[in-house]
């Protein structure tokens, strides 16, 4: 029941498809077959809408571009060249891809509300060159001799076939995005893009894919639509009303669910028309107001759409997870075997530098780590420690200077690059994907690493073990307390199996025990052999941890070497407490 | 001309979405029932004269605001502000989908009471114009200024100027952006949030209400007319730059010269065209603005 509702397979969506299809078998009234026919069409261009908006958060004004296309390709193809729709749909669906590439790349570098009104401009943009040049309304010349040949039917009941198994297939494809890589990553990048690259999600990539499998569904829609009314006109495929209704849909069903642009559709295009039949004809924009009282209804009761209340509704009492009283973390420092540092250098830093404006954040620091160790990076507030850190994984890029890594210099790669060549990181500000469970966090780490799915998700649960938080799979992010967040930062990235771990300040606001976990933790995993490199403003807790430090402040390296050396070193002592406790310190 | 006014219709959408983010897709519609208005007025209450219209527009725009602030309170203050703070998307969904519904109520609900046809508003001005120069002897140039243009653009720059000033320098201007800026904080300073946002809301419709009624001096339209000119709204707050009133004012100038000046080159039918290239070209090559100051780092 559950899987048939988050993410249907090929048998559940085919009982939909017939269902709907017996239904409109026994109408003889050819308006109301019209609706169905309308129902399908919106239904894809909601789920078109919905694999891209829903899933990624970026919101388009700008589907009736995809849309679009498809219309006008069919038509005229069919006019000028004389190409059956049944070559010139395929094409449809190829312009609404190749579009969705097009349109993807340039305005992927745009977030939140610039997105949104840049797809804005895109159809718009379109409409008035299809209206120059000249194609106000060409329509599909009719084929009385060859109907088939040309989808065109004598009986409206074959047209709605079509629309129906397109409406599936596009289903079909939304709920495998849904349960796949493809919707984890595109779910995490939604909730945390920073945090999805930095583990590795090649986030550019996925949102590309994202709008042109998006565009190819809407493109479908539009050659659909050509077919059902032989005609084109700039307005009806490029108009706002086409975007706005795919949105529409898609969130008055279920934003980011599989059902809900198909739900919305069922509920919304019968309603809307029927009222324009009834009362329209006597009152002008009957069905405008109507459609505007549903949406506005619905988004004060039920802001999520329709189909997540309907999946409440029918799985009450079940699907109920309760969370674990507390972490198992394996014990600290017992079974420890002996820390061994090797001769190999795995990352080498030399002359790094980065200023911002006029501050210099970072200048010609230099500094190795060798296979094995735990090298702490410490220093004041200020110092450049997390600067250094997002130099070192791409998500800033240096001004100067190497970071040699193997034998690739990192600086100028992206951080899903460096991330696939094994350097994992965790975050100062705990960045956790909130709205998906532990398992689904960390497995979304994995993936760099493993290219089956199901190898992902053994990683995961392996990693979710070495950190203590085995219980908590099902548990949702958003509900985890700091203790288990930086439990489950570690896990995963962990699970992408880094050569070299990255930790940023992973003890602060924490606890004293749970100081003690995540100490007991990290010292774990070095006595496993995974080199480390730990920041923390704190000293006390480092020293027991750590072979050696590296001391940075304002941007340079103040000292490096063995923990008792380091915090003997009076150019230490200075920068943490300053030049009068030093004096005193003396006397 | 048709620039200034524009640059009026971009500074109150700059007060909805520039300050407190809020994709408003009704804005369109508060323009149109500016439009309307001020018809209504102009030709029931017989206001004449040369300022007539501009006169009318503001009185308009005071029962817009009235609108304005009951939309608010009764809608979108459920799901705007503190409501949403940290939810999936900031509630930008809910946002969007409200004011699209709250749009097609108010564009359909006057489609029934004023019906779908064309309407302008008459003046003896509308025909007449001032005739500046000739310059450089007596077959230099000369400029011809449309009577009724111009009281429409001198109010433009009037009420822009007003805004300006109440947005900077009033206590109660500072109070709205702070509340914009940062509901959270601002709630913690003891600042009334929903009210400001009431407030913002309210005071941007019916500035865009002036707008739509200065137009409507020399521009036929219809119910639906408020599509046609909320995207070049969102094209000139953003051309001018997010948060910044006066930019989102020479946005708007710029994209009404720019449109005026497109006609002199190219075709018809790619003029409005042009608006969307100029808007693609700011937005991905410079999406603070001409004129913004910061922008939103990942």
């Amino acid at each position: 029941m559950k899987k048939h509702l988050d993410t249907p397979g090929i048998k559940a969506i085919g009982a939909v498809a017939l269902a709907f299809l017996f239904a409109g078998f026994w109408i003889d009234d050819p308006y109301i077959k019209q609706i169905f026919i309308n129902v399908t069409i919106w239904a894809m261009m909601g789920v078109a809408w919905n694999v891209f908006s829903g899933y990624t958060g970026l919101v388009s004004f700008g589907h009736a571009a995809f849309f679009g296309l498809g219309v006008y390709t069919v038509v005229i193809l069919a006019l000028e060249y004389d190409v059956t729709p049944w070559i010139g749909m395929p094409l449809g669906i190829l312009a609404g891809v190749i579009a969705g590439a097009l349109i993807g790349l340039p305005t992927f570098r745009l977030r939140g509300v610039y997105f949104a009104l840049a797809m804005l401009a895109y159809p718009l943009t379109l409409l008035y060159i299809f209206e120059w040049l000249g194609y106000q309304e060409p329509t599909i010349p009719m084929k009385r001799e060859d109907s088939w040949m040309f989808m065109q039917f004598e009986n409206d009941f074959f047209m709605l076939v079509i629309g129906a198994v397109l409406m599936s297939v596009a289903v079909w494809i939304s709920s495998r995005i849904h349960a796949s890589r493809f919707g984890l990553s595109l779910s995490a990048l939604k909730q945390n893009e920073l945090a999805a690259e930095g583990v590795g999600i090649d986030t550019k990539a996925w949102k590309l894919r994202a709008i042109m499998v998006s565009g190819g569904i809407a493109g479908a829609a539009g050659g659909f639509y050509a077919i059902v009314f032989l005609v084109a006109t700039p307005n009806s495929a490029f108009g706002m009303l086409s975007s706005a209704q795919a949105m529409i849909v898609a969130l008055f069903g279920g934003v980011s669910t599989v059902w809900g642009p198909v739900v919305g559709s069922m509920m919304l295009i019968p309603l809307s028309e029927l009222f324009e039949a009834t009362i329209g004809h006597y009152l002008l924009g009957t069905r405008g107001i109507l459609l505007g009282v549903a949406i506005v209804v619905m988004m004060l009761y039920a802001q999520d759409g329709l189909f997540p209340k309907l999946r409440e509704w029918l799985l009450r009492g079940r699907d109920e997870v309760t969370k674990p009283s507390s972490v198992d973390a394996p014990p600290a420092m017992a079974d420890q075997a002996p820390r061994v540092i090797g001769s190999d250098v795995v990352l080498k830093v030399s002359g790094l530098s980065k200023s911002f404006g006029g501050l210099k954040a970072v200048s010609d620091v230099s500094f190795e780590v060798r296979q094995g160790e735990v090298l702490g990076i410490i220093g004041p507030n200020g110092a450049g420690k997390t600067t250094m850190f997002n130099l070192l994984n791409g998500f800033i890029r240096a001004d100067a200077g190497r970071v040699e890594y193997g034998n690739q210099n990192l600086v100028g790669m992206a951080p899903n690059r460096v991330c696939a060549l094994g350097v994992g990181r965790t975050f100062q500000v705990v960045r956790p994907f909130p709205r998906m469970s532990v398992l689904h966090n960390v497995v979304v780490g994995a993936y760099v690493r493993e290219s089956d799915d199901n190898a992902a998700f053994e990683a995961a649960r392996q990693a979710l073990a070495r950190v203590g938080m085995q219980a908590y799979e099902d548990v949702l992010a958003g509900g985890l307390n700091s203790l288990e967040l930086r439990l489950m930062e570690i896990a995963r990235v962990l699970a992408g199996q880094p050569k070299l771990l990255l930790l940023d300040e992973t003890l602060a606001g924490l606890g004293g025990e749970e100081v003690e976990v995540v100490l007991g933790v990290i010292s774990r995993l070095a006595s496993e052999g995974q080199t480390i490199v730990i920041i923390e403003h704190t000293m006390q807790a480092m020293v027991r941890l750590v072979d050696r430090f590296v001391v940075l402040d304002h941007g340079t390296v103040l000292a490096s070497g063995k923990p008792e050396e380091v915090t003997k070193n009076p150019l230490v002592v200075e920068a943490y407490l300053g030049k009068k406790w030093m004096e005193n310190a003396q006397h | 001309m048709i620039g200034a006014i524009y640059g009026l219709m971009c500074v109150g959408l700059a007060m909805i979405f520039g300050l407190m983010r809020v994709i408003n897709f009704a804005q369109g519609e508060f323009f149109m029932l500016g439009m309307y208005g001020t018809f209504y007025l102009v030709t029931w209450l017989g206001i004449g004269g040369l300022l007539g219209p501009a006169v009318a527009a503001v009185i308009a725009s005071v029962a817009v605001y009235a609108l304005g602030a009951l939309i608010h309170r009764g809608l979108l203050s459920k799901a705007t502000g503190i409501a949403v703070a940290g939810t999936e998307g900031d509630g930008h969904y809910p946002q969007l989908i409200l004011t699209l519904g709250v749009s097609l109520v108010v564009a359909n609900g006057a489609l029934m009471i004023f019906g779908n046809m064309p309407t302008v508003i008459k003046s003896e001005f509308s025909s007449s114009a001032w005739t500046l120069g000739p310059y450089g002897g007596d077959d230099g140039m000369m400029l011809f200024i449309n009577e009724a243009r111009g009281a429409a653009v001198m109010m433009s720059v009037l009420v822009t100027l007003a805004v300006y000033y109440f947005i900077s320098r009033t206590t109660l201007g500072k109070t709205l952006r702070a509340a914009a800026d940062n509901p959270e904080a601002a709630t913690y300073m003891g600042i009334d949030v929903q009210r400001s946002h009431r407030i913002s809301f309210a005071v941007g419709a019916a500035i865009t209400a002036v707008a739509g009624g200065l137009v409507a001096t020399y521009y036929p339209f219809q119910p639906y007319v408020g599509l046609e000119f909320v995207v070049i709204m969102y094209a000139g707050v953003v051309l001018g730059g997010l948060g910044s009133i006066m930019g989102a004012f020479w946005g708007g100038l710029i994209i009404g010269v720019v449109q005026q000046m497109s006609t002199l080159v190219l075709p018809m039918q790619l003029q409005n065209g042009m608006i969307f290239v100029l808007f693609l070209a700011v937005i991905l090559f410079r999406p603070q603005g001409l004129f913004g100051k910061n922008v939103e780092r990942a």
